[in-house]
């Protein structure tokens, strides 16, 4: 009698392409699920925009957002009398054109966002499933270090940090990862720790699959939506947390165009020339409830569990 | 029973608040230079017999074991260090700010469920009306405003262009306010001082209402959302069922019940005020910690940096063991 092995070269190759169906299956279900969330849609539309003019700024704007003039400062928005087309938005108090520093702006919130979430969902998500799988005295150290670092609000954690290693880039991205897996930490250890119970992992593991195996092609394919959810969520409170940062000046450094030391830079001059501070503001606040409102029409399609949670 | 319980939380409480400050302690070796290095940097010039000096009197010559213990010493004995900024201890320079941020952070606590309350109740029994859309969008919107943009929006409109509060500071330059608690408000009403009151209260309202903001948006989401499940509940039913009225049936029944995860978002919220604080008194001018800590950033007052996150931290630990507990009084059923 033959028995066809499991692992096989053409039974894996049936297998890849059984789960790349399923990947489109799903892809398809999820597109027209979201096509009937139209406000969750609106907000993906509003975030898809303003990654489009991050990555495209020199090709909708043509000044630079760094460079001044002297002559041109403080101008107010177009709509306001003295405003000129040229700078739809007005200037800032170093004739450098708002709009163009808002457009560019965004590159270093998106950046600052997707660079933390993606770093904190490596770190968090690796350390939970080796903690969540193993267990063992890893995972006693590293939850008890989650816990320490839970027992920092995260803003006082983030601006201690900063204050002590000083502002940048790195160090900023830094000073928000350091905090910011533990969150997907919780999550991903606690996926695994009631997934590795399940049937399938028992039988690959009857199987003879290797245990990091089971860990990234079992049982990650099923926690990598809740995964996704709470990184979109987590996304826009990363990047508020980037400009309060910016904003007290512990973040990016001026002349680099950031949402947040603009609004601070507005700031001396807000009595008399209100866009310099609220304008670039404004941009979070189109961006962040945007990406929240996606992120959480992405929960209830994807992951309606997270909810009660 | 219960007595045990909270006597184990409040052990469990002690681990971390150590780890807490081994993690303050590794925040300041992460600058670059030791504190006599940054004395220097302030100006002036020391002989190489005086630096050694100082390091000795910093315990900086010795292993970093030793170090640490010396700080956790310390802290244990409320010694938080010296700023030698301000030449003052650091537990004098916080005690000194405190008043200022509690008074803040209690007002804009009041605000907050001032605000959350209603709506989160109103919006779960008139689910879906145009009043419960309207306010959970606004408290959507709450939720993903930075403070510093909404504190600045709200000075540019009620103290700029209607001129009905001011713009920033605790008191009118021209009222005079007798300090006992550091308080003001609680210092007018003791001092019967009428202006200082009215005026106290106005400073208060734009910081609070902007500091409150993002804390009342999630309470009232949190309240709403546990409102409309146990409104749906057999028990809640029953009542209803057993002809009490719809007012009784919100207010003894689906509210009480509603109220166990609301305290514990509200708990957790304790680390939005704090750390929203540094922020907000920055925008308005607040005398209080968080500006105070925000200067020492910019003059590299560590060790005042340092008291001040450790009584941050103290605090939000101090917040979540007050939430336990009292989580335990709502609900007996549920254990710590």
């Amino acid at each position: 009698m033959s028995v066809t092995s499991p692992t096989g070269a053409p039974a894996i190759a049936g297998r890849r392409q059984a789960r790349l169906e399923l990947w489109q299956r799903n892809a398809r279900r999820f597109l027209a699920e979201l096509g009937r969330q139209p406000i969750a849609l609106l907000g993906g539309l509003v975030v898809l925009a303003f990654i489009l003019a991050a990555v495209f700024a020199p090709y909708i704007t043509a000044h630079d957002p760094e460079l001044g003039s002297l002559r041109q400062r403080l101008i107010p928005p177009v709509w306001q009398q003295g405003g000129a087309a040229e700078f739809p938005l007005g200037t800032d108090g170093q004739g450098r054109d708002l709009l163009t520093r808002i457009i560019y702006g965004a590159r270093i919130s998106l950046l600052v966002g997707f660079l933390t979430v993606a770093i904190s969902i490596i770190a968090g998500a690796g350390l939970g499933a080796v903690a969540g799988y193993y267990r063992g005295w890893l995972d006693t150290v590293l939850s008890r270090f989650a816990d320490l670092l839970m027992a920092f609000p995260f803003l006082i954690f983030a601006i201690a940090m900063m204050a002590f290693i000083g502002p940048g880039f790195a160090n900023l991205i830094l000073a928000l990862t350091f905090k910011g897996w533990v969150e997907f930490y919780r999550l991903v250890r606690g996926d695994i720790m009631s997934e590795k119970t399940r049937e399938y992992v028992e039988a690959a593991r009857a199987l003879g699959r290797s245990h990091p195996t089971i860990i990234v092609a079992e049982i990650l394919p099923n926690i990598v939506q809740s995964i996704f959810v709470v990184g979109t969520l987590r996304m826009g409170f990363f990047i508020v947390t980037e400009a309060s940062l910016s904003f007290l000046g512990l973040g990016i450094q001026p002349p680099t165009p950031a949402w947040g030391s603009m609004v601070a830079a507005g700031r001396d001059v807000m009595l008399t020339h209100w866009w310099v501070a609220t304008l670039p503001g404004l941009a979070i606040v189109l961006l962040v409830p945007a990406l929240n409102i996606f992120g959480e029409g992405l929960r209830d399609i994807l992951d309606p569990r997270l909810k009660v949670q | 029973m219960r007595a045990i319980k909270i006597l184990e939380r409040i052990l469990y409480a002690i681990p971390i608040i150590l780890g807490v400050a081994v993690v303050v302690f590794v925040f300041v070796r992460l600058t670059p230079g030791d504190p006599v290095d940054i004395m220097m940097g302030q100006g002036g010039a020391i002989s190489s017999g005086e630096i050694e000096q100082l390091r000795a009197e910093f315990h900086l010559d010795e292993p970093i074991t030793n170090q640490l213990w010396y700080f956790l010493r310390d802290a244990a004995r409320g010694d938080l260090g010296y700023s030698y900024i301000l030449k003052q201890p650091v537990t004098v320079i916080i005690a000194d700010r405190l008043p200022a941020t509690i008074e803040l952070a209690a007002g804009a606590l009041f605000l907050a469920l001032l605000i959350a309350f209603p709506i989160g109740i109103i919006s779960a029994v008139r689910q879906n009306s145009i009043l419960d859309r309207l306010s959970m969008s606004f408290a959507f919107l709450g939720i993903s405003m930075p403070g510093f943009w909404l504190g600045i929006v709200l000075i540019l409109i009620f103290a700029v262009a209607l001129r009905w509060l001011p713009v920033q500071g605790r008191l009118d330059p021209q009222i005079t306010l007798q300090q006992i608690t550091g308080f003001y408000v609680v210092d007018s009403i003791i001092t019967a001082n009428g202006p200082a009151l009215w005026s106290s209260i106005r400073h208060l309202l734009l910081p609070s209402i902007t500091l409150g903001a993002a804390v009342a948006a999630i309470v009232a989401r949190v309240l709403r959302s546990s409102m409309l499940e146990v409104l749906r509940s057999d028990y809640v039913q029953l009542a209803r069922a057993k002809g009490a009225s719809e007012s009784l049936v919100v207010v003894k029944h689906a509210l009480r019940n509603a109220l166990i995860p609301t305290v514990t978002v509200v708990g957790l919220q304790v680390g939005v005020l704090l750390g929203g604080n540094m922020i907000i008194e920055t925008v308005f001018g607040w005398p209080g910690l968080g500006r105070l800590v925000v200067d020492a950033i910019f003059n590299r007052d560590f060790p005042l940096i340092q008291g001040a996150v450790m009584v941050y931290a103290l605090t939000y630990i101090l917040a979540n063991l007050v939430v336990d507990v009292l989580y335990t009084y709502l609900n007996p059923r549920i254990a710590l």
